[in-house]
C-alpha cells in the first residue's frame, strides 16, 4: 500500500540467540535510517487558525 | 432468468413443505431497481417473495453465521465459497444446510449502468443477453456481459463448488481469465504513486462499515475497529484511521476472501476496497496456489503449518 521496502522487517529469533538479535537491530535500524522519517504513516494535527 | 425464479419458488416450498427446513434464505426485490435484499422464508405462504436476477450480489453465507436451525440457502459460486469456508471455520454445520446451488451468469453493476442511464432508473429488466433500462423519459439497452460487476467479469468459479441440488444446469466457466491485471498495475507503481493511489481510493470513505458488515468473514462479535479498551484505530476519518481500518480489515480476509464482490457492492461511496483483497489473494494464490474455499478437506493457508512454506522474508 506504498511503505517503502526497507521499512519493514521480519526475522525469527530464538530468546538463545542474542548475538543474532544484535545483528538484526542493527541492521533493521540503518536500514529504516535509510529510508528515513516516516512522513507519510503520521497523523497531521489539525491546523487551529 | 424467471426459470431460475420459478424452480428456486419450486425447491423452496418443497422444502418448507417437508419440514427439511425452517428456514430459506435467498432474495426478494428491493424498493428501488437494482437493490435486491437478502430475506428469510420462513412459511410457504411468503416463497412467491423469492426473486432471482442480477441484482443479487450480495453473499448469502453472510446470513449464516452461529444459526441453529436447519437452512436452505441459495448459493452462487462465490455463496458457496464462502459457504464452505463457514462450515470450515465452525461458524455452520454442514448438516444444518440444504445448499441450493445457483450456476451463476454474473451479476450486473448498478453504479455502471446508473452512470450510463441519462435520468433516474425506473425499472430494469434483463433478457437474456441484454438490460433493458427505462426511466420516465428514455428506454436503453445494454449487452448483459458488459455491465457485469468487475470481480464477476474475471469470475472463474461461477458454478457453485457444493450444493445438494441445483436451480439449473451448470454454466461453462469463463476461460483464460486474466484475474489480476488491475493488481499487477499497482504493483508496478512506486511506493510513493502507491501511496497516492490508495490515498485517493480512500479520500470518499465515511467508516460507515458497511462493507465489513456485507462480508460474510466479518464475523468476529467485537469488530477490532469497534474495541475501545485497548483502543486499535482511530475512529475518526483522518487518512492514517480510514487506511488503517483498510488494510487491517483486509488481512483479516486474508487466505479466506473468493471475491465476492458484496463488500463493494455495499459501499454508499462506491469505493472499490476490493483492491486490497485482491492482492492478498493473488498472493495466496502465489505463494500457496490457495484459492478460498474450494474445498471442505483443506484446511486454509494461514491456519497450518507447513515445512515447505515460503519465508525467504524472514531474515
Ligand atoms: S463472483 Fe462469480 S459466482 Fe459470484 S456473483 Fe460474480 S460471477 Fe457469480
Ligand atoms: S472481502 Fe469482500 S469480496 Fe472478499 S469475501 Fe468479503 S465481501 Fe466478499
Ligand atoms: S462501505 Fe465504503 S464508505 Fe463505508 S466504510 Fe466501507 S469503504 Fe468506507
Amino acid at each position: 500500500m506504498g511503505v517503502e521496502p526497507g521499512r519493514v522487517h521480519f526475522s525469527w529469533i530464538s530468546s538463545a540467540e542474542s548475538t543474532k538479535f544484535v545483528d538484526v537491530v542493527k541492521k533493521v535500524t540503518e536500514a529504516v535510517r535509510a529510508v528515513g522519517p516516516n512522513e507519510k504513516y503520521v497523523k497531521k494535527e489539525l491546523k487551529v487558525a | 432468468m424467471q426459470a431460475y425464479t420459478e424452480k428456486m419458488r419450486e425447491i423452496a416450498r418443497r422444502l418448507l413443505k417437508e419440514c427439511r427446513v425452517e428456514t430459506v434464505i435467498g432474495f426478494r426485490k428491493g424498493s428501488m431497481p437494482m437493490m435486491n435484499e437478502p430475506c428469510l422464508v420462513k412459511s410457504i405462504d411468503d416463497v412467491d417473495q423469492l426473486v432471482w436476477d442480477g441484482n443479487c450480489g450480495i453473499n448469502l453465507a453472510n446470513y449464516l453465521t452461529n444459526r441453529t436451525d436447519k437452512i436452505a440457502v441459495f448459493a452462487k459460486g462465490c455463496d458457496s465459497r464462502n459457504i464452505v469456508t463457514h462450515i470450515i471455520e465452525n461458524k455452520i454445520k454442514r448438516e444444518q444446510l440444504v445448499i441450493i446451488g445457483v450456476p451463476c451468469k454474473g451479476m450486473i453493476d448498478k453504479r455502471r449502468i446508473r452512470s450510463m442511464a441519462p435520468g433516474e432508473i425506473t425499472e430494469v429488466v434483463e433478457d437474456g443477453e441484454n438490460v433493458r433500462v427505462r426511466g420516465a423519459d428514455f428506454e436503453k439497452s445494454f449487452p448483459r456481459k458488459d455491465m457485469l460487476q468487475s470481480n464477476c467479469a474475471v469470475c472463474i468459479h461461477r458454478n457453485p463448488v457444493i450444493y445438494d441440488e441445483l436451480v439449473a444446469d451448470l454454466v461453462p466457466e469463463q476461460q483464460n481469465v486474466d484475474r489480476y491485471e488491475d493488481v499487477r498495475a499497482i504493483e508496478a507503481m512506486s511506493p510513493d504513486e502507491r501511496w497516492q493511489f490508495f490515498e485517493d481510493l480512500l479520500a470518499p470513505c465515511i467508516r460507515c462499515y458497511a462493507c465489513r458488515n456485507a462480508c460474510p468473514l466479518c464475523y468476529c462479535p467485537t469488530c477490532f475497529v469497534d474495541e475501545s479498551a485497548p483502543q486499535w484505530v482511530g475512529k475518526s476519518q483522518n487518512p492514517v484511521d480510514v487506511r488503517t481500518f483498510h488494510f487491517l480489515r483486509a488481512y483479516h480476509c486474508a487466505g479466506r476472501c473468493t471475491d465476492c464482490g458484496s463488500c463493494e457492492r455495499a459501499c454508499p461511496m462506491g469505493i472499490n476496497m476490493r483492491m486490497f483483497t485482491k492482492k492478498l489473494e493473488k498472493e495466496a494464490l502465489d505463494q500457496w496456489g490457495w484459492e478460498a474455499g474450494l474445498s471442505l478437506d483443506q484446511r486454509p493457508p494461514l491456519d497450518w503449518y507447513r515445512p515447505d512454506d515460503p519465508q525467504d522474508f524472514i531474515k
